[in-house]
């Protein structure tokens, strides 16, 4: 069976999966569509948490950067699940505890205010559908190489299958379709990692593969990989940081409290029977999430070695790297190359005319590098290679057989599609809960909200495909950047709301919308207002990573403490809140007396 | 706030202090920071402070986590406030 044929049926089989559980497990009543009715236990959800958690970015994107950043692209490792140590300890028990849907209902009736659940609401809408834009950026690229379809059409396929499922199965539905898309895409994931790792070192097992030998030498496959990209005038693998060390650390910081305030995610501790199986349920989340991404740094390392030693034969055999027959000729470059240039995300391009693929660093500050490149006649890199299609050209590079790849087309698209429904699941209850029932229409029966609840996932759904056919970044970049938007808005006020008595209303709306505006400003600044391309206006903040050299992705940390700061001072400045709210704190912080979910606003 | 809540809210805030402080050193500190003075040492083929920050980590915040959660139900029953 040829490999076209072979990715149809695997696609098609999961994507059947996903429609029948859908169907099978539709929501009756608002309880069930938005918290599953309460009764997820924590192991089932922990898994489907996962895989709502991760999405295009962790599976298609993340490798693929880590790859090119070395050690630098830990903070992406580090980042996305050092959050749940957070969201277990600081936010995930006594958000159950307080029984509600939606953050914004904790967020109206903990600082006793419309105003600051409006505001959450439009915190909330602008991290999500940023998110979004990055999972339909992911979804283009995997239909556009497996389907061989374009990307926009690719997009189009997405838009109308995330729609099926999230409008007709709700909370429950997508629960029990994230556990069956968790599963195909972390065997996805795994299986072209075994085995590559196998090939490579003989080891099965990558997260030990990765620390080993290469197969018959006794020189660590790290050290070969830090050899040979530093004599190709690469920065050394296991060195190289992202940007500053500053910008690494408020990068990983932003990319954690983010995690951590991001509604999606926070949502699925409300689908859990008890305070206690909140906590324990992140720690589940973190596990299943764990195996992929201690796999990753494997995949990201291992794919770039084989890349490497694909166009120079010197790499595996040693030798010289600039001699002129290690570089691989141009017509017996492999069929995965040739699949790959007609999507236009790999390019070659024979600068020198020697009909042989050179790939190496040529804007290197690396002299030696620059002198060997020039005295063997090289005339620049003539290979590029995309970041997001690494991880999707993989079990290609490594010559795996073709149901592996059809696996990994299919994974992708588990990835992109469970995290973009329970998106919209949190925009929809956002907007159908928190805004129309809770503000404008008090009286709305709960048909009429389950209604509104749909159409705002259809707005949502239109709005980001629309957006993602023209993406601000990367799948993980226009991520990270989401996670920048929540970390500077929604995080500090929840946090002040569970451990602060005295934050009052004045002080959390006023340290959200500073937040939400300084993180936006830097990042609109850099990716144009609303991410519409042109309209950037970094001369207004001085250049590029202006603000000590932080990138836009990295600054919802700062953002966040911009946030406190604010609400600190404008708390003091205003009156405390009333005694009932002191006391509703008091009794968030204990686990006795937990109930069920319920919806109903407090005023 | 009563007595008994008081020393519970106590309680938690140590437990928390406690977990945040290996989850700041781990990250921040081992991964990032004194990452490249770890890098002297190896752990198998791997540098160490690379290590921390590719692998380590992750493994010590799933620790961390189930740790907390243990603790937490252990506090819960010492000053009867746990559910059922």
């Amino acid at each position: 069976m040829d490999l076209q044929t072979t990715i149809y049926i695997v696609v098609g089989l999961s994507f059947a999966l996903y429609i029948g559980i859908a169907i099978w497990a539709r929501a009756g009543s608002t309880s069930e569509f938005y918290v599953a009715g309460g009764g997820v236990p924590p192991v089932m959800n922990g898994m489907a948490t996962a895989a709502d958690w991760m999405s295009a970015a962790s599976f298609i994107s993340m490798a693929g950067l880590i790859a090119n950043m070395g050690y630098g692209g830990g903070l992406f490792l580090m980042g996305w699940t050092g959050g749940y140590v957070l969201l277990a300890c600081l936010l995930a028990p006594y958000l159950r505890k307080f029984g509600k849907f939606t953050v914004p209902q904790f967020i109206g009736d903990r600082f006793y205010s419309k105003t600051a659940s409006t505001v959450a609401v439009i915190c909330l809408l602008t991290a999500s559908i940023t998110y979004i834009i990055g999972q339909m950026t992911g979804v283009g690229v995997a239909f556009s190489r497996f389907l061989g379809v374009s990307s926009e059409t690719g997009i189009y396929v997405g838009m109308g299958i995330v729609f099926m499922y999230a409008v007709f199965g709700g909370m429950k539905g997508i629960t029990y379709t994230q556990v069956a898309q968790y599963i195909v895409l972390i065997f996805a994931y795994t299986i072209p990692a075994i085995f590559i790792s196998l090939q490579l070192t003989g080891n099965p097992i990558p997260q030990l593969g990765l620390g080993s030998d290469m197969s018959g030498s006794n020189v660590s496959l790290l050290t070969t990989l830090d050899q040979v990209v530093t004599d190709l005038g690469f920065g050394k693998y296991t060195t190289t940081t992202a940007g500053s060390t500053l910008n690494m650390f408020v990068y990983t910081m932003s990319l954690m409290i983010g995690t951590a305030g991001l509604p999606h995610v926070i949502m699925r501790f409300f689908t859990v029977p008890k305070v206690a199986d909140a906590r324990t349920s992140a720690g589940w989340a973190l596990v299943f999430i764990a195996i992929l991404y201690t796999t990753a740094p494997a995949v990201a390392a291992m794919a770039k070695l084989n890349l490497h030693s694909t166009v120079n034969a010197a790499v595996m055999k040693g030798g010289d790297l600039y001699a002129p027959e290690a570089s691989i000729k141009a017509d017996e470059r492999p069929d995965w190359m040739k699949r790959w240039e007609k999507t236009g995300l790999l390019k070659f391009e024979d600068k020198n005319g020697d009909g042989r693929i050179q790939y190496y660093n040529d804007a290197t500050k690396n002299a030696d590098a620059k002198a060997k490149a020039e005295q063997a006649g090289w005339k620049g890199n003539e290979l590029t290679v995309n970041a997001d299609i690494i991880v999707l050209a993989n079990p290609e590079i490594a010559l795996l057989p073709n149901w592996v790849i059809a696996l990994v087309a299919a994974g992708g698209l588990a990835a992109a599609l469970s995290t973009a429904a329970g998106l919209l699941m949190a925009i929809s209850a956002a907007v159908s809960h928190d805004l129309i029932k809770g503000v404008f229409m008090p009286d709305i029966s709960e048909k009429g909200e389950l209604m509104a609840g749909k159409i705002a996932m259809a707005v949502a759904i239109v709005i980001s495909g629309w957006l993602g056919l023209n993406p601000p970044g990367f799948a993980a970049g226009t991520v990270a950047l989401a996670f920048g938007i929540a970390a500077s808005s929604l995080f500090p006020a929840i946090m002040m709301g569970i451990f602060s008595k005295k934050m009052n209303k004045e002080g959390a709306v006023a340290g959200m919308l500073a937040g939400l505006f300084v993180t936006l400003f830097y990042v609109f600044a850099h990716k144009g207002i609303f991410f519409i391309k042109g309209t950037e206006f970094l001369d207004l903040i001085g250049g590029a990573n202006s603000f000590f050299g932080i990138t836009p992705e990295a600054f919802g940390a700062i953002g966040a403490l911009v946030n406190f700061g604010v609400a600190f001072v404008v708390d003091k400045l205003t009156q405390e809140p009333p005694e009932h709210i002191q006391h509703l704190v008091e009794s968030v912080r204990v686990p006795r007396g937990a109930k069920a979910v319920d919806g109903a606003h407090a005023h | 706030m009563d007595d008994t809540s008081a020393a519970y809210w106590r309680a938690t805030l140590g437990l928390l202090v406690k977990v945040l402080v290996i989850w700041f050193v781990i990250s921040f500190g081992a991964g990032i920071l004194f990452a490249p003075a770890l890098n002297s040492i190896s752990l198998g083929g791997y540098p160490l402070g690379f290590w921390f920050a590719h692998q380590g980590s992750i493994y010590v915040f799933i620790a961390l986590i189930f740790y907390y959660a243990k603790k937490m139900g252990d506090i819960d029953r010492q000053f009867d406030v746990h559910e059922d």
